[in-house]
């Protein structure tokens, strides 16, 4: 039998005979109940299946834990019942003995009966409520496919997941499920990444492009090459990373983890000093009952009433929820320590290539500057192809791509000799024994090039927001080449976004200040960082923090890894299977900006859960421990029922799982 | 005061100072592990204490045999895992830690602790 289905048979049984006893014995209602269950014997006999059969669990927990020397709620909670069971049949059985001592004879199998029913049903609310805080990690793992069809031979074969491997060239049919990822070598179609990158709209994708396993094909069919297979893929990858953040621990929870190693022993102490205050300096009552019975019953009302496990469960359920709506949303949070750092970022520093903008940049002028040497458009784009078709600078495929398009490839390529890339500079080499540099103001500085008469055309271009590569051939300037990447359609909205949440917004560029500006304008950041080597980034982040700045840092996650590390959080922006997850402490699987802002709304709402629920259980204990002790009765002569305990008991536990679930309502 | 309110007294002390002592002195004896560790999880983690080496893959084997549901999950927080635990089954978990140092793992309540000492 499932855990759950005995929880709800033994929640019913002990409820019923709890109830049926309660009747039987509970002043007032005790006179409309049947004489029958008015007799203590009776009474006894109903409440003996729930004490040892549906309470066994409780003996079964506390009988190991006390051999190691420990203790849990069920201790509280065995040692509680137990008490009240006892006393009750030794009333039943020897009631002379307790009128010879002056106490009426009266048992108290309600209390025993209904805590346990009360505490199992509380337990399996909690049960109900804990498996939707893992509900993203099922919803992941239910994603990936079955099976694969996979060509052999021309054939089509039906081939169970775990069977495909790195090279299989698999059909996908419209409607069909991505088995793995891979490259498409045949087809187009339309396909649904929402369920890895949150992003809504279908993707276009054609030969060459790059699916991700889990994804769903919309309309057309292709074949593609599988490469990545089993616990390579994106999807694998990312349940593994959410995994490992729900197993992480946010620093907040140290507190709870101090508190919650000392209490079930301070709650046994201080139901003890309740038992012996009561005792000695309890009030007799006119009914007949002497301290015995204060000093018992609010004895067991500290017991039930503490509540060890709603301060275990404060954060670890609010981390399990946050970490899985963001990866429902293509945010991957690396681990609790970090969705707790995010919630306190003021600032965002955002690389602009390849994360404000496209990282597609393209050719959308070039100039020649006058030198006799260089009079035409294309043998300024030889020179420049020639020295680019060895770089791997990120504006290289755009000069290459241009040369492309107006035939400059392949055997007209003129050679390179002597090539060198200097980083934040630009590049040189030898060509037709002339020696050619390409790069920015910094190189053309460096190598004592002049280009002043040409600064309005430079100047024209950046501020246009465009960047200006100079040729210069034997140290003369040689031509002008602009290059625009264009913005990404999310950038504004997502600088926005974060403007709004009163986070300032800071882009790190190595373009010169007027390109710089000019992009920073369009998207509303006011302060820019330019002209910023590569390894440069990392002082400026830096210095940054210096200021007293809590920093997130936006880039790619591979070039900027160590700016990503040096700030406060590291958020990497993926682009589809490349994306570096481990280099950052929140990886964004879409290209959509404005996650950057979700993922810091998200990890302030998971704070602010967390703070309350920890408020919520810490505050509970606090208060209502006291109160079970009896500090009321000397103000309002109020003493709380041990059956009231234990339903306050079973709701703080639900409570906090249930105000961590209310995390899944939040919108982003 | 009466004799059996000083009695009562008197019992109280004694088990104040006896619930202190059994819970809260307790010394767990240190159980050197080289590659790889059974953990029997009942009612606590026996062994609760284990030494592993720093930067070696050790091997620690939970086999739960409490039925309770307090127990079903074990958290290992500094080594970001959280694995759930069958009954009477044996799950084994993995770390290869690269610093020294006392790291305390706990049930999913965070009620019941271990502790690896990393050397």
């Amino acid at each position: 039998m499932n855990r759950e289905k005995d929880l709800q048979i033994k929640v019913v049984i002990s409820l019923v005979l709890g109830g049926l006893i309660l009747w039987g014995s509970f002043p007032g209602l005790m006179v409309t109940s049947p004489t029958i269950l008015q007799n203590f014997w009776v009474q006894l006999l109903l409440a003996t299946p729930v004490q040892f059969w549906a309470g066994w669990e409780f003996y079964q927990a506390t009988l190991p834990a006390l051999r190691h020397r420990t203790a849990n709620m069920d201790t509280l909670v065995a040692i509680g019942t137990s008490v009240a069971f006892s006393y009750s049949a030794f009333v039943t059985i020897f009631p002379q003995v307790m009128e010879n001592i002056g106490i009426k004879p009266e048992p108290y199998f309600d209390v025993s009966t209904i805590i346990i029913g009360l505490i199992l049903l509380g337990r399996y609310f909690e049960a109900k409520a804990k498996a939707g805080t893992s509900e993203a990690i099922k919803k992941l793992i239910g994603l990936q496919a079955k099976t694969a069809r996979v060509l052999v031979d021309g054939q089509e074969k039906d081939i169970p997941i775990d069977q495909v491997v790195v090279g299989n060239v698999i059909r996908v049919r419209p409607g069909e499920k991505i088995p793995v990822d891979g490259v498409i070598v045949e087809g187009e179609s339309s396909i649904d990444e929402s369920m890895i990158t949150g992003e809504s709209m279908p993707v276009d994708k054609a030969k060459g492009d790059i699916v991700v396993g889990a994804t769903i094909n919309k309309s057309g069919t292709f074949t593609y090459k599988a490469t990545k297979v089993g616990s390579d893929t994106m999807l694998a990858q990312i349940i593994k990373l959410v995994q490992e953040a729900q197993g992480s621990k946010a620093p907040i929870q140290r507190i709870a983890d101090l508190i919650s190693s000392y209490f079930v022993p301070i709650v046994i102490m201080l139901a003890i000093v309740t038992f012996v205050g009561w005792y000695v300096f309890g009030p007799s009552t006119s009914s007949g009952q002497v301290p015995l019975l204060f000093a018992m019953l609010n004895a067991i009302a500290v017991l039930i009433i503490a509540c060890p496990c709603a301060m275990g469960l404060a954060t670890p359920t609010a981390i399990m929820v946050g970490t899985g709506i963001g990866a429902e949303h293509g945010i991957l949070i690396k681990d609790a320590e970090s969705l707790e750092t995010a919630h306190k970022i003021n600032t965002v520093i955002f690389d602009k290539t390849g994360t404000l903008t496209k990282g597609k940049p393209v050719v959308t002028d070039i100039k020649t500057t006058g030198n006799r040497m260089y009079n035409s458009d294309m043998l300024i784009l030889s020179r420049a192809v020639a020295l680019e078709k060895s770089s791997e600078h990120s504006l290289a495929e755009a000069i290459l791509e241009y040369g492309r398009n107006l035939g400059i490839e392949g055997e007209t390529i003129p050679k390179v000799k002597y090539f060198k890339a200097i980083p934040g500079f630009g590049i040189e080499g030898v060509v037709n024994n002339q020696k050619v540099f390409l790069g920015n103001r910094k190189l053309m500085d460096r190598e004592n090039v002049i280009y002043e008469k040409n600064l309005t055309d430079i100047e024209k271009f950046e501020n246009d927001g465009k960047t200006v590569m100079m040729l210069a051939a034997n140290r003369k300037l040689a031509g002008l080449i602009a290059v625009a990447d264009t913005l990404k359609d999310t950038a504004r909205e997502g600088v926005q976004s974060l403007q709004k949440m009163g986070i300032e917004v800071v882009m790190i560029t190595g373009d010169n200040k007027r390109t710089a500006d000019a992009i920073a304008d369009q998207v509303g950041i006011k302060r820019v960082l330019a002209e910023v080597l590569p390894d440069q980034k990392e002082a400026e982040v830096k210095k940054i923090q210096a200021e007293g700045k809590k920093v997130a840092m936006v880039g790619d996650g591979i070039n900027d890894a160590p700016a990503l590390a040096a700030a406060d959080i590291g958020i990497a922006m993926g682009t589809g299977t490349d994306v570096a997850i481990e280099a950052a402490d929140i990886t964004l699987i879409n290209k959509d900006l404005k996650s950057v802002a979700h993922a810091v709304e998200l990890s302030q709402k998971t704070m602010r859960t967390i703070k309350l629920n920890l408020f919520w259980a810490f505050g509970y204990n606090i208060i209502l421990i006291p109160v079970a002790m009896g500090i009321l009765y000397s103000f309002f002569h109020l003493l709380l029922n041990p059956i009231f305990a234990s339903v306050a008991m079973a709701t703080s536990s639900i409570s906090v799982v249930t105000n961590s679930l209310l995390l899944k309502r939040v919108k982003i | 005061m009466s004799f059996d309110k000083l009695l009562v007294l008197f019992m109280g002390i004694a088990g104040i100072i006896f619930t202190y002592w059994f819970f809260l002195m307790k010394k767990e004896k240190e159980v050197v592990v080289e590659n790889e560790v059974d953990v029997v999880v009942e009612g606590g983690y026996s062994p609760e204490m284990i030494s592993i080496p720093k930067g070696k893959l050790t091997k620690i084997n939970f086999i739960r045999k409490d039925p309770g549901s307090c127990l079903e999950e074990v958290v290992l927080g500094d080594f970001r895992i959280r694995q759930y635990l069958p009954l009477n089954e044996k799950v084994t978990v993995e770390i290869t830690p690269q610093n020294t140092g006392e790291y305390t793992y706990s049930c999913g309540m965070n009620m019941f602790h271990g502790k690896i000492i990393v050397k």
